[in-house]
């Protein structure tokens, strides 16, 4: 390892212009001539639109354009990226998901008209002047009211609001291991519903030059190839040699921005009416109620087990919601990327899963920092400590009995996926002694001496990363493939560009992604520039979702630096005549092995440009190479968590006293960036668990639609963590590494969960649903006498 | 509409404004000083928290008029050239930030607690970062940049 290549705590490139306020984030463009755009959204749920009339609007100063629905009428629907096919071969319902509403509104926030000013606030006050006419239809927000006999039908087609009735697994089998079992523990539980809430506000502009046909749309997004693709070829059926999609700097994303808003196509086609640039920035009211929301599911989850604690078979029935239009990847975060982690780190012989996907008059749900994979290990590993507590065990010796040995891997689960590597009893044995797990009791009783109650919880998760095999996704009803591109450009000096599909909004890709050329090529990290986030620099990209930057991206990027490097060798073997097969690279120098010659990358790259004494007849020119790279399987990166907490019973206020995370994401190129994804994970994780929820009254209104209602997560809400890695090299992609970017938000719900369920044992509760507040806790510390008051 | 005068990183500037002109959108869109960051419209996430007269104020929550004839300092002009102000490398050199978003508000409020409080504890940081929201780092550390920078600052 060197003081910068991988393994290496190397402070970010990026920090530079951050730090100094020099980010240019997409609000942060004004292009000349620019106007806004401000969009007039549903104030309700559910209505027919009898008309729009924009007089008022178009009648004030500054209104350049008001657009309705008509003015899309030649284009398409937003399109959904991933079909999912239910029992029988059935396919999902898959309703129109119009630009503007056209007719009907179904959640509030639906945009409606657009009003295009001379600037932001002409725009927004002249959206308030648009007058839409609207009769109020019933609205159903409640999943299952949505899906019983005689509730309102947010779209025609969908029968019953049922987008999809899935499942995995063979029930019948499954049945019958639970016939057999000696326990069966059963946990009907909510996870709730979450706004991701990036602190960027989403933002687009539309340019277009009438000189050349070619449109640009500038916005936050974490996969600009993936919407030039979605926009261009299924929208607005401009071609992508016509459209460059710019992504600058990104202000968070945690799957928000992966998918294709509205809005995107709303600049676009305004820009090319209007011939001038359009901007469109959302505040964050707007963002409440038109990003996508995450999580949102209801289930009932049954464990079988013999008299050991061994489990015996799994089987899980979830409604999840949609929302009321199929979001981007929407159909597949609740079918392929959840039931398919049901496994976990256990070897439960069979598994069944059934998800019915519901349409409600609500915002779109989709993939939210982990995407299933959270609302799987939740359910999980709370029936788990609910069975660990039915069968008198610990819940630590119940895991450790279920646990997928080391030398099991390869381990085939029954749920589809294929293991390739682990070490569950490393993460867990050290978690357990970081966490002193076995002093806890001590600690309990020390809370209790104080009036406090003191609980403790554990998670052992797994996530599936690096998404995906192409042809895996694709029989699974993936629209796209999910390989990933990078371009390496040396150039004639010998610096480093490197044109990434991958997208960083907070990552830090521009360092480590530096780290791995500067390890692989021997030169330092400031001759290596990582450009991404620019249809018209980068090849192409799938983008950055699913912690598959690195496992995926970064393995491009190898692939591609190896191109380099063979390249190089015929070049230096040429300058040092020798034969290519036996000159070697090492530490940024060519070699020919057991002489004295050498030739260093820089000479290589010069000459490779000026070409004066260069194999033309056998090599071209120019050193530049590209790789694909279609990942062989999925990562799994895992861990264990251990949460402590200490509630007051005067309050119900829970304080997390301390949390430990023992994670293993294969090889770490950068240390303190990979600590820094978990912290921030790990906070998104105990904010669902404590205090996040996005809360809808019964006719659709959003009720926690704002900082005011919504409870973010504060610096004083959380502790300091602990945190290591322990290392199982993956084994199918160059760099061995798992990914790591969602572990934090997937493991620590339920240790944080468990914890508080253990701090209320004696309270006679085996369940608290998310989040567990204050409020929850205090009736359940107080539930008798609450009941003897109200008698 | 009125015209509104104040020195902004130790330049002076004027404009004319709509009264109800926010200090934030004076900064962003007059002045085209970008660092300043709205990240949303409840005087909640603290984004756009810049100095007053040397006191930290979310700038979102003061109309431009108000800020009429005071010194203003902006992200922009905390360092001095190329030098970086030490909050603004501390929270470099901890990993203090991700996305870099919520990062200028965050600077700049660091830097008012540690002129108020020069060796602030992990409780006082993070009870002092009540208005000031992140969604990248979890806040560990940040508070770890907090306290460092404000070391630094002590000299």
């Amino acid at each position: 390892m060197t003081d910068q290549g991988i393994g290496a705590r190397v402070l970010r490139k990026e920090d530079f212009r951050f730090v100094r306020g020099r980010g240019k984030y997409t609000d942060d463009i004004v292009l000349p001539n620019q106007t806004w755009a401000a969009i007039v959204r549903s104030p309700h749920a559910h209505a027919t639109i009898n008309g729009i009339d924009a007089s008022a609007a178009l009648a004030m100063p500054g209104v350049v354009r008001v657009l309705t629905a008509a003015d899309f009428a030649a284009f398409g629907g937003l399109p959904c990226g991933w079909l999912v096919t239910g029992k029988n071969q059935t396919p999902m319902v898959e309703p129109k998901h119009p630009i503007l509403a056209e007719g009907r509104v179904r959640h509030v926030g639906d945009p409606v008209a657009v009003v295009i000013a001379e600037n932001r606030i002409a725009a927004r006050d002249a959206a308030e002047a648009v007058e839409v006419d609207y009769s109020e239809l019933p609205a159903v927000v409640d999943m299952r009211k949505a899906t019983a006999a005689g509730s309102p039908t947010v779209h025609d087609e969908a029968a019953g609001n049922l987008c999809y009735d899935w499942e995995l697994g063979d029930k019948a089998v499954v049945d019958a291991a639970f016939a057999g079992a000696a326990h069966v523990t059963t946990l009907e539980l909510v996870n709730n519903r979450l706004v991701p809430n990036a602190m960027e506000p989403r933002a687009a502009i539309g340019d277009y030059d009438n000189s050349t046909g070619e449109h640009t749309l500038y916005t936050s997004s974490q996969n600009p190839h993936v919407i030039r693709l979605l926009m261009g070829a299924f929208v607005l059926q401009i071609p992508e040699h016509k459209l460059r999609v710019y992504a600058p700097d990104v202000g968070g994303g945690f799957g928000s921005k992966i998918y294709h808003y509205a809005e995107e196509a709303i600049v676009t086609v305004a820009a090319k009416l209007l011939e001038r640039p359009v901007k469109w920035t959302s505040d964050r009211s707007e963002a409440f109620i038109s990003d996508a929301h995450g999580r949102d599911h209801i289930t009932r989850v049954e464990l079988a087990m013999d008299a050991n604690g061994k489990f015996l078979g799994l089987r899980e029935f979830t409604l999840a919601n949609m929302g009321a239009y199929l979001s981007t990847f929407a159909p597949s975060i609740p079918t392929y990327l959840h039931a398919t982690l049901l496994a976990g780190q256990y070897t439960t012989p069979v598994i069944y899963s059934e998800v019915k996907a519901v349409f409600t008059n609500t915002v779109p749900v989709d993939a939210y920092r982990g995407a299933g994979r959270p609302e799987a290990t939740y359910l999980l590993e709370r029936v788990i400590d609910k069975a660990a507590k039915e069968m008198g065990m610990s819940p630590v010796d119940i895991r450790r009995k279920n646990f997928i040995q080391p030398d099991q891997f390869p381990y085939q689960t029954p749920v589809a996926l294929v293991y390739d590597t682990g070490n569950y009893e490393a993460t867990l044995s050290t978690a357990l002694k970081a966490a002193d797990w076995d002093g806890f009791e001590a600690r309990r009783a020390a809370a209790a001496r104080e009036g406090k109650l003191r609980g403790i919880g554990i998670c052992c998760y797994i996530e599936a990363c690096g998404i995906a095999p192409s042809n895996v996704a694709g029989a699974l009803g993936a629209r796209a493939g999910l390989y990933e591109c990078a371009t390496v450009r040396v150039n004639p000096t010998g610096s480093v560009q490197v044109m990434t599909g991958s997208h960083s909004h907070g990552q830090g890709h521009e360092t480590t992604f530096a780290q791995v050329v500067a390890e692989k090529l021997g030169i330092d990290i400031g001759q290596v520039d990582i450009v991404h986030g620019d249809t018209n620099k980068i090849p192409f990209g799938m983008g950055t979702y699913g912690s598959r930057s690195l496992a995926v991206g970064g393995a491009a990027l190898v692939n591609a630096l190896d191109k380099v490097i063979s390249k190089g060798r015929k070049i230096a073997a040429h300058l040092m005549e020798a034969s290519a097969d036996d000159v070697v690279f090492e530490n940024g120098i060519f070699k020919v092995a057991g002489t004295d010659k050498e030739v260093p990358f820089g000479a290589v790259a010069l000459t490779a440009y000026v070409p004066h004494n260069y194999p033309l007849e056998e090599l071209e020119p120019g050193l530049e190479e590209t790789a694909f790279y279609d990942p062989k399987n999925f990562t799994f990166p895992a861990g264990t968590y251990v949460c402590e907490v200490e509630i007051d019973p005067a309050t119900g206020v829970t304080r997390i006293v301390s949390f430990h995370a023992s994670d293993d994401f294969g090889n770490v190129i950068n240390p303190m960036i990979v600590e820094g994804q978990v912290h921030g994970g790990l906070v998104q994780g105990i904010g669902q668990a404590l205090l996040e929820n996005a809360s809808y009254s019964e006719d659709g209104q959003l009720l926690s639609g704002s900082y005011m209602d919504y409870c973010m997560p504060r610096a004083d809400d959380v502790p300091s963590f602990t945190v290591d890695h322990q290392v199982t090299a993956c084994t199918h992609n160059p760099l061995g590494v798992k990914g790591c970017g969602e572990a934090g938000a997937i493991g620590s719900p339920p240790a944080v969960i468990n914890a508080i369920v253990d701090a209320l044992k004696d309270y006679g509760i085996s369940h608290i649903d998310m989040p567990a507040t204050p409020a929850k806790i205090w009736h359940i510390i107080n539930a008798g006498s609450v009941a003897q008051a109200a008698e | 509409m009125p015209n509104v005068s104040m020195t902004v990183n130790g330049k002076a500037v004027s404009g004319t404004v709509e009264a109800r002109t926010l200090l934030v959108e004076f900064l962003r869109e007059q002045l085209r000083l970008t660092g300043t960051h709205v990240g949303c419209d409840t005087s909640q996430c603290g984004a756009c928290v810049v100095h007053v007269n040397g006191d930290s104020v979310k700038s979102c929550t003061m109309l431009a008029v108000q800020a009429e004839g005071a010194s203003v300092t902006t992200i922009e002009g905390l360092a001095k050239g190329d030098e970086l102000h030490p909050m603004q490398a501390a929270f470099r050199e901890n990993h203090g930030l991700q996305c870099g978003f919520c990062t200028p508000g965050m600077i700049m409020s660091a830097v008012d607690l540690a002129k108020k409080n020069p060796d602030p504890s992990e409780t006082e940081i993070r009870e002092w970062l009540e208005g000031n929201i992140c969604r990248c780092t979890g806040y560990h550390n940040i508070v770890k940049s907090i306290r460092a920078g404000a070391e630094a600052m002590r000299g």
